[in-house]
């Protein structure tokens, strides 16, 4: 039976690709030259592994894995749908099927071939879905990376000041990032006055709050004050129906007015200048 | 006057990632029955600190919104299900200041004070239910 299934198969390599990209090409998940190549390479190094394997011998199978695993991933980047990529092998399998049950008569031994057709083929398109995840959670967990690298950005208002607008919402492990970045750029900055600024926090719960008092402490602690800025009237009326007591922090409506309160502090002032009446 | 329910639907909060899309469809609801913004934010408040409590002491749980009304006035309800160790004295979870946590305390009494109506049910091993709606014009 084994070599029944096998050598057959790799006797009509040329056939079973022509097959196999009719279909392909039928049902529309098709992409031209780079598929073609694609397909060459994964069907000479299936149907080679076929005829070397038997039945206990899975290993000659690892290399056709590995590089249907490439295959899949590579497909996924360039925007097949994971659909069209397990339809891609199923194709295969409907090829390798077609040509089986022109050369077989015996039901019997058909059916076998098959079988473990099936089985082979089955066990791949599986992987292609893995594979396919696997490069979708690599975009997920890079872009997860950036955002928080990007969400925390300390900016240098003026000399001494520096300010930090939050947006999103402050959980536990934002508030960590935000609370490093922010006493690491007061130490290298030797700056004096933090301007934390909220504008973009959507809601204001007894955690955030929670949060931002101990960044605010912590600032202290370096020597440093700390304003927040950014709340909102909605914001200011449901902090106080919650009962968090936000007295002991300077607080202001607007980045603007926290940065007039921080040049009092430094004992600046800016003015207009005046104009030369000639 | 009964209360009517217009349009449910239930999530899962399993994660603490779970907590920011709930907020945003609590919100939705809020702005589709006209709420005004100081309101949506108490809603938003409220709902956050009580699935924020879900997940920290129930260990996550069922959350059901509701768009509701009464009579003219129309709200959103919100009902938190957790299947966790239940709260012992709720007279004293109930207290400012008072948490079996390190958190501030604030969470029950607090969000009791954001809303219009405010029901909570626990039983000791079997869970604690909480209530909350907050009426368009409450």
């Amino acid at each position: 039976m084994q070599n029944n299934l096998l050598g057959v198969l790799k006797e009509h390599e040329n056939k079973l690709l022509a097959i196999w990209s009719q279909i392909l090409l039928e049902s529309g998940s098709g992409d031209g030259a780079m598929e073609e190549e694609e397909s060459k390479e994964f069907a000479s190094l299936f149907l080679n592994a076929l005829a070397k394997s038997d039945d206990n011998d899975t290993h000659e199978f690892e290399k056709v894995q590995d590089l249907i695993v490439g295959i899949s991933s590579s497909r996924g980047k360039r925007g097949f749908s994971p659909r069209e990529n397990a339809q891609y092998l199923i194709s295969f399998k409907e090829a390798c099927s077609k040509i089986l049950s022109e050369l077989i008569t015996d039901p019997a031994t058909l059916y076998d071939a098959n079988l473990k057709l099936n089985a082979i083929l089955d066990d791949m398109t599986i992987m292609t879905f893995e594979a396919f995840m696997r490069g979708r959670e690599d975009i997920i967990s890079r872009q997860v990376d950036e955002i928080s690298e990007i969400s925390t950005p300390v900016i240098t208002v003026w000399e001494g000041i520096v300010a930090l607008p939050i947006i999103g919402t402050l959980d536990s492990s934002r508030t960590q990032v935000v609370m490093e970045s922010l006493l690491q750029q007061i130490v290298d900055t030797g700056s004096s006055i933090a301007i934390l600024d909220i504008s973009g926090v959507p809601a204001v719960d007894s955690l955030v709050a929670q949060h931002l008092i101990k960044t605010v402490s912590a600032t202290r602690l370096m020597g440093a004050e700390c304003i927040i800025s950014g709340i909102r009237p909605e914001i200011a009326q449901t902090v106080v129906h919650l009962g968090i007591d936000l007295s002991g922090i300077t607080t202001k409506a607007s980045l603007a007015s926290a940065l007039q309160t921080a040049f009092d502090m430094l004992q600046l002032a800016v003015v207009k200048r005046k104009k030369i009446v000639e | 006057m009964t209360t009517i329910t217009n349009n449910k639907e239930e999530s899962l909060i399993v994660r603490e990632q779970d907590v920011v899309p709930l907020r945003n469809r609590v919100k939705e609801y809020g702005v589709k029955i006209g709420m005004s913004i100081l309101n949506q934010t108490k809603l938003i408040t409220a709902t956050s600190e009580l699935v924020r409590n879900l997940l920290k002491y129930g260990g996550g749980g069922k959350v059901i919104i509701e768009s509701v009304s009464k009579g003219r006035e129309n709200g959103v309800r919100v009902t938190f299900i957790d299947k966790g160790p239940g709260i012992a004295d709720i007279e004293l979870a109930m207290k400012d200041g008072y948490s079996t946590g390190k958190s501030l305390g604030l969470g029950l009494p607090g969000t009791k004070r954001l809303v219009n109506e405010f029901d909570i049910k626990s039983e000791l091993g079997n869970g604690t239910t909480v209530t909350i709606t907050k009426w368009k014009n409450g």
